[in-house]
């Protein structure tokens, strides 16, 4: 099978004045097209960091990354925007939904960038599939902590993307309603085929993916696969 | 895969700025509201000024009432006449100011009569009640008396006016005629009658002031051409030649000036808009940066996401410009109304495109170019902010910055240069407004140290978290300062600067000054006079004997030599005036010496010791010891300038510009003015009825009459400026409402957050009302300081008047801004007062 995420030998270094900080260094690891992978790792270790490297929203202070079969370091801001738009799917522990837009115009903002004609016939029926669909008009003030982490599924899934990053997914989220939105994250992966990277605290989480990459002090201490199917 | 750049796509771009504006309309609206007052405030300006302009222009001929005019202030020469004859003049008049009374009530009152022979006006009309009166009061040998005057003595057609010796039918009432305004009727009101009756009045007489004018119909007339041949030859008779082109070129000047001060006050308005946008703006797109790097992670480009919000505030600045240019074309109506009396004229308001298009467009401009600092943002903010959410470090390259603030500097260079007419001027108003702005930065930075310096550690919780919040991060001292402090300056400047102006032509009536003036007392009335004044328990204030005279030579120079030369440095009224001299050995408290001596008794057989007044001394360019001759009715005087003197003009005292000692012009022919004061308003018409009868020559000033026409004119003058003002006080009130309205959601999550800790409302209220008070004392104190100064440097170098500061910044800009910041301010808790937390954090953020 292809790898669809390629990592060799990053490094992350913050300068502030004469002070340098290595957030993460010597990390080197792939990642297998329609594989679920999962990042752990204590708080500081540098998880947010590499995620945010993984799916180039940050530049490296050096080794290379390759998403998709392209080389991040040789694009620019705009490339690797359309590189997202394209590519790339994000779940993030605050939601993040555009407040100013409706849940159906959050959902269907990645389309809309493409250009894609019937958007808002895509949208809905993804609103649907996550059990959202009477909630169509909806600002994400008038929504529920879950019903919001549901919308940002479906905004993550509406671009049918290759690659799907998720930040602590259920960080925000009771346990309960945690536990649906993993159910129905895997479900949608499942029926898309997308690969998922996953952030997490949450071992039991980790546990269910196909791959574990345990993270600390910003280095690698293990890469494991896991006896998930 | 290769990735490519994102298409644009325009529709999408703008469906996205329509969905994130709609949910902040109430915000954009405050924004826009600014912008509205400040384009309305300068398009009404430029289309009644352009209406001015036009009408002027259209209305030249009509405004004359001839194609040219000859017109001498004393009876015109031979070649003077000649000139007339050969030219062939179609109408003429001889003017002067003299006592009317009306026998049939004893009314008497000072009015210009205008004696006409011809069919005077060429172009528009007499109007006068009734309506046939213009073109037969010469036939029926009557007169057209001014139409108030008429009404004030209750007068009718058919009673007679007494003008000098002569009584005549009043044939109707005069409305109005080419040449006049009701500002100058209201002071002597005109009084035509046919020229032929003239003789009769006998008041003709060596010494009064009257005019001689010839009227020329003849269109055909090359009238440059005219001007260039006939002019200097008749200044040298000390006549003039004035074509209906040049009086409404010089009529456009005169409200060039109107026109000017009123741009001014736009520009101001607009100002405060611009203040407005861009506090308001800042606030909003920082609120923006995290759903910008949402979109961004999302795919969207940098050009896409600063576009979004690039379109939202350019619709804003088109709506806004589209209001504001309607409401301003709605507004410059009521111009006319209000500047009437002002105007010789009717104006007929014609809605020309230029000013619409420009207000459109200047709303589009100001919105964009006050915006593109925080609008950067948006292409700078990074993707990875959504997880780090570190915003507030965002950085903004420096090349970047430094143009948009160069750009803004030029807008605001070239806005007031277009709006002034003057580049330097226009450099001073910008320099000024930076200044000011960089003061007021100065101020709150110094502030703020002095605050984290001097830090109250000993205050209850409440007083210190209200003062922390002045300097920790978010704080929105700079911001609000700047905001309030600038609006502040700006009202309070255009405040002082009014009352410079209105002060300039504030007049003082003293009990015991003089309130009546005798004019063109002849010697041999004089005598009789002071009997008169004795016999009626009068005193004479003031009994000044006056000699009138021309410049012959000045510096050894003919002054008919100096007026063809084009070259010299001087005023040439100075060349053409009949100067009215007095002597005397001393000097009134009127007067003080600021150059030279005061020699108060001439040597006979010398050179006579001269004083002048410091504003002729500028105007003729004049210095002390320079020779100066007189021509005293034939008879050449030769002087030298002694001294200048400062003369306080505004004092209503009969002053003199050239003053001579006594000992040289005792026998010279001359006639005298005497004052006095008359207690009440019936012991003033006696006096003034009596004199009517017995020395009809004698013109009387009533200074109680002229105070009341004067305060109605200053009356007129303050509801203008008020007016204009009120369009900057209110675009500032909007600023502040909107910079502070905007500052809500900086501190909403912190009291959510005290609130959630257990913080009671009270102590909520305290803090942020003690923020807002600092913030609003800072700002405003700051603002009318500055204003203070700036105010003080027009007076002193542009109205060139003392400035006596009013108190009412003080009093009620400081204490009213601030009360109104903390009113804001306050407004801003309710929710977070009245609902739980949660759901407050659910419904603002």
């Amino acid at each position: 099978m292809s790898n669809i995420l390629k990592i060799n030998d990053l490094e992350k270094t913050y300068t502030s004045g004469s002070k340098k900080l290595t957030v993460i260094s010597n990390i080197s690891f792939e990642v297998e097209k329609g594989c679920i992978f999962s990042i752990v790792g204590p708080s500081g270790s540098g998880k947010t960091t590499l995620l945010g490297l993984c799916a180039g929203l940050d530049y490296p202070t050096s080794g290379s990354i390759e998403l998709c079969g392209t080389r991040l370091e040789d694009l620019n801001e705009d490339e690797r925007a359309a590189l997202r738009n394209k590519e790339v799917g994000f779940i993030f522990q605050n939601f993040q939904l555009l407040p100013t837009l409706t849940a159906l115009e959050n959902v269907i903002v990645p389309l809309e960038l493409q250009g894609e004609k019937n958007a808002a016939k895509s949208g809905i029926a993804l609103l649907e599939k996550v059990g959202l669909g009477d909630r169509l008009h909806h600002y994400p003030s008038q929504l529920s902590g879950g019903e919001q982490q549901r919308v940002a599924l479906a905004r993550a899934f509406s671009n049918k993307p290759s690659i799907l990053f998720a930040d602590e997914p259920t960080g925000n989220l009771d346990e309960e309603t945690g536990e649906k939105v993993i159910q129905l994250l895997f479900e949608l992966n499942k029926e898309a085929g997308t690969t998922l990277v996953i952030i997490t605290h949450d071992l039991d989480l980790a546990n269910r993916t196909q791959q574990i990459l345990r993270l600390k002090g910003g280095k690698i201490i293990s890469n494991e696969k896991t006896t998930t199917v | 895969m290769n990735a490519t750049t994102p298409k644009l796509n325009f529709k999408w771009l703008l469906k996205m700025a329509w969905r994130d504006g709609r949910a902040s309309l109430s915000r954009l609206l405050l924004f826009m509201a600014s912008i509205i007052l400040g384009i309305a405030a300068v398009v009404s300006i430029q289309l009644f000024s352009e209406n001015l302009k036009q009408n002027i222009q259209k209305q030249s001929k009509s405004l004359m009432g001839a194609d040219f005019i000859i017109d001498s202030k004393q009876e015109p020469s031979k070649k003077v006449l000649a000139i007339v004859d050969s030219l062939g003049a179609d109408a003429m008049e001889v003017n002067f100011a003299s006592m009317a009374a009306f026998p049939k009530n004893g009314g008497t009152k000072l009015v210009k009569v205008r004696a006409m022979e011809g069919p005077f006006p060429f172009y528009g009309t007499i109007a006068s009640e009734p309506a046939k009166a213009g073109a037969t009061y010469q036939s029926l040998k009557g007169a057209l008396v001014d139409a108030t005057l008429l009404l004030q003595y209750n007068i009718t057609a058919g009673d007679s006016i007494k003008i000098g010796d002569l009584t005549l039918p009043v044939i109707g009432a005069l409305q109005s005629i080419p040449g006049s305004t009701a500002i100058s009727s209201s002071v002597t009101p005109t009084v035509l009658i046919p020229f032929s009756l003239l003789e009769k009045t006998n008041l003709l007489q060596l010494g009064s002031r009257k005019e001689y004018q010839y009227f020329f119909n003849a269109p055909e007339t090359n009238l440059t051409a005219l001007t260039e041949k006939l002019n200097p030859i008749l200044n040298a008779e000390n006549a003039d030649l004035d074509t209906h082109v040049s009086t409404s070129e010089n009529l456009g000047k005169r409200y060039d000036n109107v026109s000017r001060f009123l741009n001014l006050v736009a520009f101001i308005a607009l100002l405060l808009g611009c203040i407005g946008i861009a506090s308001s703006v800042h606030i909003y797109i920082k609120e923006k940066l995290k759903s910008v790097a949402v979109l961004k992670c999302l795919g969207a480009s940098r050009t896409q996401a600063f576009l979004i919000y690039l379109l939202q505030i350019i619709s804003i600045g088109f709506i806004g410009g589209v209001i504001g240019s309607g409401i301003g074309t709605g507004l410059q109506f009521a111009f006319p109304y209000i500047l009437q009396d002002f105007l010789p004229f009717d104006i007929e308001i014609i809605i020309s495109i230029q000013p619409l298009i420009m207000g459109i467009a200047l709303g589009v401009l100001m919105s964009v170019l006050f915006a593109l600092l925080p609008l950067l943002g948006t292409w700078y903010v990074a993707p990875l902010e959504v997880l780090r959410g570190a915003e507030d470090n965002l950085k903004k390259p420096k090349f970047a910055r430094i143009t948009v603030y160069f750009t803004i500097v030029l807008f605001i260079f070239l806005f007031s240069f277009w709006m002034l007419k003057d580049a330097a001027d226009g450099m001073i108003f910008t320099a000024g407004i930076f200044i000011t702005l960089a003061i007021m930065a100065g101020v709150a930075q110094l502030f703020i140290q002095a605050i984290k310096k001097f830090f109250p550690t000993s205050w209850g919780y409440t007083k210190r978290q209200s003062l922390l919040n002045l300097f920790r991060p978010n704080n929105q001292t700079m911001v609000l300062v700047l905001a309030i402090g600038l609006g502040t300056f700006l009202i309070s400047t255009l405040y002082f600067t009014k009352d410079i102006l209105l002060a300039k032509t504030t007049i003082e009536n003293k009990k015991n000054d003089a309130n009546i003036i005798l004019l063109d007392v002849q010697a041999e009335q004089e005598a009789a006079l002071l009997q008169t004044f004795e016999s009626k328990g009068l005193e004479v204030i003031a009994n000044v004997p006056i000699i009138t005279m021309r410049m012959e030579r000045i510096r050894g120079r003919s002054v008919n030599e100096m007026r063809q030369d084009t070259t010299i440095n001087m005023r040439k009224w100075v060349l053409n005036r009949e100067f009215r001299v007095t002597y005397r050995d001393s000097l009134t408290e009127t007067e003080e010496i600021v150059e030279g001596d005061w020699i108060g008794t001439a040597v006979l057989g010398k050179p006579i010791p001269i004083s002048i007044s410091d504003n002729m001394a500028e105007d003729a360019g004049l210095k002390l010891g320079d020779a100066v001759v007189f021509n005293v009715q034939g008879v050449l005087m030769e002087t030298y300038v002694s001294s200048i003197r400062k003369v306080d003009w505004t004092s209503l005292q009969i002053n003199f510009m050239v003053l001579f000692p006594s000992g040289v012009l005792e026998n010279a022919p001359q006639f005298n003015v005497m004052t006095t004061y008359v207690p009440n308003k019936e012991s003033s018409a006696e006096l003034q009825r009596d004199l009517v009868v017995h020395y009809p020559n004698v013109t009387i000033l009533d200074l109680r009459q002229v105070f009341t026409i004067v305060e109605d004119i200053l009356d007129k003058i303050s509801w203008v400026i008020n007016f204009m003002a009120f369009f900057s006080i209110l675009t500032g009130l909007i600023v502040l409402v909107g910079s502070v309205r905007n500052s809500k959601y900086q501190r909403i999550k912190e009291s959510v957050l005290l609130r959630t800790l257990g913080a009671k409302s009270k102590q909520i209220v305290q803090i942020t009302a003690l923020e807002y008070v600092y913030l609003g004392l800072l700002g405003s104190l700051t603002g009318v300081l500055l204003s203070l100064i700036g105010s003080q440097l027009l007076a002193l170098f542009l109205f060139k008047q003392p400035f006596i500061p009013s108190v009412i910044p003080f009093l009620i800009f400081i204490p009213g801004i601030t009360v109104l910041v903390v009113l804001i301010g306050l407004s801003n808790l309710k929710s977070v007062l009245q609902n739980s937390p949660l759901e407050v954090l659910r419904k603002e953020l």
